[in-house]
């Protein structure tokens, strides 16, 4: 068997078996039991060169419809941002990206340095004293978020607003589900969390109370009213939010914010078909030793050199086995490394300036739709998406709009049936006046 | 600060100095307090680094110098399998059409994604020997609790509320405990017996009315394979119990033994060891779960299927556990697997798995007479010695090896399993050569030989690595996790 990948000879094979003493590979699995053992070959397809595979893969991509030739209005959770092209560039080192988790601290330093960067720039943006080394994704950290709310109240209820995005509660809910606590959604009130309904919700077996924001229809919550109700009853303030929004918005942490997470996809990481993206997790210093997941920390050796390490391990998986409040292992490392270097290429001033973008570009994008007779539902403030009611099913738009080389809004009725023929429009920094012009033009054809 | 400390990022940061270049805005601006309530527009800003992009690129080539991939050297990672990462996976997974498409794109606009998908899954049914597969969860630890998630489903489905129990051997990764006890189930613990297996006794023991599963990993994590596996079977089936698979040592046995005809009823892969997504410093991973026909409607949804010519996410699965991650699990990891698995076909997935076996039981006989060897037969793809005869010396399993770091190697998995004492877990992957694998032998009996002449030199190591051993104690009584300006 020759492959570029495979360096073993006939040669190393033969004196390979000399030492072992054996005559034939087949020898070394003669402990699977015979009635178990696989004969022949996979009944899979045959390997392919490298450029033929080049050749049938790109023909396979080529088939979707791809973000950079189309101009996209969709978000919901995942967006289409500008991604400093450095960034890649530093993914592309191989140091970072064939390296495992960093156990050995002397020989990754380089990958320790980077996520405790990491993690002091989310908390710079989020408002909280520590964030750990990276989650999946803004659902599973979010879920994360709520079990460590039940478990550090020792209450078995929390607390999800309806607007929070519909994909993450259900992951919330599975989480719940295997720790056998109970999940209840707070309504939505013209697109934010209805502070009554929560107020009468929030009782003394509330774990924790988790809102988004923006939420999932760009809105903003009134996260002062919201702390209030939460801490009353001394339950969690949990925040899911996008980090970018960050840059221009008061941070949860400015609102007594307990557990902040959300998905660092805006900063330089791919859409991907929806994933790895990269989840965050940041707490107060109460919580520190209750985070899930890696955190690095700083230290030193013993000649006084910086260095960083992995730390509070005592707090994981390996370490606590079935005592573990967290099973995650594997994180999104390369992932946070991206979301690094495009917070650093943003800068203290970029990452407002962009923020501000999206504003002011969701804003115009609202204006012109109305003035072609669309109606903004829900209006008020928000970061950069809104919601737009349609007189046709927003699938049937969606489908229309492709043909023009749009990617439409999301179908707000998937989620929601009370807003079917609903569409939540992204309007990102990318959009140019021209695109966002086009959209609003054969939005309102098709309105008219 | 030392004079040989890496400067952080925030350290070199000067105010005015920028490594953006943004979009124009082309729209008519408005005055941004009219946009926003008092008291949400940001007072103070996030301070993040303000670099040039020079600044960033040498800053961050800086750092990768100060890290070792597989790229970089030997990585015998025990349990890890830390083979070479192609570099093909990395420009199909950067194609545009995969790596910039949204998630909630019109299924029409995105068949290529989704026939990719459907046949990865495809590809990972016979590779696995199971019925169905679900791509969705993100990592093997997310594997492990989406499939007994499954199995709770499948349990309560049939009344049976009184299966609480997960059985775990006592060598089993920390992973599956914690999955267990995530999932909602009390973990039980199994031994080994004096060959590294699974005690049938005791296992025997341990089965019963409220057993849910039991987790293995086969070959398990001392490199065994566990051959009474077809009667391990019939024992937590005879019970009522479900059988599943930790794949993280699937390199083991591809082509050889298929976890479906072992008699296991779920699987989880780790894409990012056996099907080279790479490791990334510890992420993303990806960890699609297998399962037998019996447990096929509890899957996640959406489920990725085929209707005649066209590709789509099946939402209408009534019995699904539901959903485990946003979206259809890590693509982009899935995606070089993918192209993995088709450079190297059926005679290239066999001879990864006889090579990677070939020497790791090459290593283990070279190795043998310098080292305890706890179990002495044949291994799979990776192999366990002990450290006891050189901690007599004084020298522990920990400073082997760092003084392995002299050499300018990653250290093989240290203290893992947990039921070997100094145990060292070795695991060489088909992707090396014997020059390599003779060259860290050659090390390791030089080590070996250190600890008998001149243990100093290896108590004390490393020698040669930009900072020394770390204070980790003053780590984790005083952290420090994050940049604090002066």
């Amino acid at each position: 068997m020759k492959h570029r990948y495979l360096p073993m000879t006939e040669a190393d094979q033969k004196e390979m078996l000399d030492t072992i003493g054996v005559s034939s590979i087949q020898e070394l699995f003669d402990d699977i039991p015979k009635s178990v053992q696989f004969k022949g070959n996979y009944n899979i397809k045959a390997a392919k060169s490298e450029s033929a595979l080049l050749k049938e893969l790109t023909r396979l991509a080529n088939k979707n419809a791809d973000l950079k030739s189309h101009s996209s209005f969709l978000g919901a959770g995942v967006y289409d941002h500008y991604m400093p092209v450095i960034v890649d560039h530093v993914l592309s080192r191989s140091e970072f990206y064939t390296a495992y988790t960093p156990y050995q601290p002397e020989i990754s330093q380089g990958e320790l340095q980077a996520i405790f960067e990491f993690q002091t720039m989310i908390c710079e943006l989020t408002g909280m004293d520590v964030a750990n080394s990276s989650m999946y994704d803004g659902g599973t950290a979010l879920a994360e978020a709520a079990m460590l709310s039940a478990g550090q109240t020792r209450r078995k209820k929390v607390l999800v607003s309806s607007a929070v995005h519909p994909e993450s509660k259900e992951v919330v809910k599975m989480y719940a589900k295997g720790q056998y606590i109970e999940v209840i959604e707070v309504p939505q009130k013209d697109g934010i969390t209805d502070l009554e309904a929560l107020q009468s919700m929030v009782d003394s077996d509330t774990a924790a109370v988790i809102v988004q924001y923006p939420n999932f229809f760009g809105r903003l919550e009134p996260l002062a009213e919201i702390e209030e109700v939460a801490h009353e009853q001394k339950a969690m303030f949990v925040v899911s939010s996008n980090p970018l929004a960050l840059g221009a918005l008061t941070p949860p942490g400015r609102f007594g914010a307990d557990i902040v997470v959300g998905d660092a996809q805006p900063f330089g990481i791919p859409t991907a078909f929806g994933g790895p993206h990269c989840g965050y997790f940041a707490v107060t210093s109460k919580l520190m030793r209750k985070v899930p997941g890696r955190l690095v920390g700083q230290t030193t050796d013993d000649e006084g050199r910086r260095g960083f390490v992995l730390t509070l391990q005592a707090r994981e998986q390996h370490i606590r086995r079935d005592k573990a409040t967290s099973n995650i292992c594997s994180n999104q490392a390369l992932n946070a490394l991206a979301a690094s270097v495009a917070m650093t290429a943003l800068g203290r001033k970029g990452v407002k300036e962009m923020a501000l973008q999206n504003i002011q570009k969701a804003h115009y994008a609202k204006k012109v739709l109305q003035e072609k007779g669309l109606e903004i539902v829900f209006d008020g403030p928000s970061f950069n998406e809104f919601v737009v009611k349609v007189s046709n099913p927003v699938k049937e738009m969606n489908q229309a709009l492709l043909q023009k080389g749009i990617i439409g809004g999301y179908d707000l009725g998937r989620d929601y049936p009370e807003l079917e023929q609903h569409m939540l429009v992204a309007v990102t920094e990318l959009r140019t006046k021209e695109e966002i012009d086009t959209f609003a033009q054969e939005m309102g054809d098709f309105h008219a | 600060m030392h004079k040989e400390d890496q400067a952080l990022i925030f350290e070199l940061s000067k105010r005015g100095r920028v490594g953006y270049s943004l979009p124009e805005m082309d729209v008519p601006e408005v005055d941004v307090s009219e946009l926003l309530p008092e008291g949400y527009l940001r007072a103070e800003e996030a301070e993040l680094p303000e670099v040039s992009e020079l600044d960033i690129m040498r800053h961050y080539t800086a750092l990768s110098k100060r890290n070792h991939g597989v790229d970089s050297g030997f990585y015998p990672l025990g349990s890890c399998t830390m083979k070479y990462n192609p570099k093909i996976n990395e420009n199909v997974a950067r194609f545009n059409g995969f790596a910039h498409i949204h998630p909630l794109q019109d299924e029409s606009s995105v068949q290529g994604a989704l026939e990719l998908m459907y046949d990865l899954q495809e590809h990972l049914i016979e590779i696995t020997g199971m019925d169905e597969v679900t791509l969705q969860p993100a990592a093997g630890a997310h594997g492990e609790w989406t499939g007994l998630m499954m199995i709770r489903a499948y349990h309560e489905a049939n009344g049976d509320t009184k299966r609480t129990k997960v059985i775990v051997p006592d060598s089993a990764h920390g992973t599956n405990p914690a999955s267990a006890t995530v999932a909602g189930f009390e973990t039980v613990t199994v031994k080994s017996n004096e060959h590294g297996l699974v005690d049938l006794e005791d296992l025997r023991n341990v089965v019963g009315e409220d057993t849910a599963a039991l987790m293995l990993t086969n070959p398990n994590t001392l490199g065994l394979f566990e051959e009474n596996i077809v009667e391990m079977a019939e024992i937590v089936h005879g019970a009522g119990g479900k059988l599943y698979y930790d794949g993280a040592n699937l390199n083991a046995v591809l082509s050889k033994a298929r976890p479906g005809d072992m008699g296991f009823d779920v699987v989880h892969l780790n894409l990012h060891k056996t099907f080279t997504g790479p490791h990334g410093g510890g992420g993303p991973g990806s960890g699609p779960v297998g399962v037998k026909e019996d447990l096929i409607p509890f899957l996640p949804k959406p489920v990725v299927t085929k209707q005649g010519d066209e590709y789509v996410l099946d939402y209408n699965r009534p019995h699904s556990i539901g959903r485990v991650k946003p979206y259809y699990g890590n693509f982009g990891i899935n995606v070089r697997a993918y192209t993995y698995i088709r450079s190297m076909g059926p005679d290239g997935l066999k001879a990864v798995t006889e090579y990677a076996v070939l020497n790791a039981n090459y290593m283990m006989r070279r190795l043998a007479p310098f080292y305890d060897l706890p179990f002495d037969r044949h291994c799979k793809h990776e192999f366990v010695l002990s450290g006891k005869r050189q901690k007599k010396l004084g020298v522990r399993t920990l400073d082997i090896a760092k003084r392995l770091l002299d050499f300018g190697y990653h250290p093989p998995t240290i203290y893992f399993p947990l039921n070997v004492e100094e145990c060292i877990m070795i695991e060489p992957t088909e992707t090396e050569s014997k020059e390599t694998l003779d060259a860290f032998c050659d090390a390791m009996i030089q080590i070996a030989k250190e600890a008998e002449e001149n243990p100093e030199i290896v108590q004390e190591a490393p020698h040669s690595t930009v900072v020394g051993r770390l204070d980790e104690t003053t780590a984790a009584r005083k952290p420090i996790l994050r940049y604090q300006k002066l």
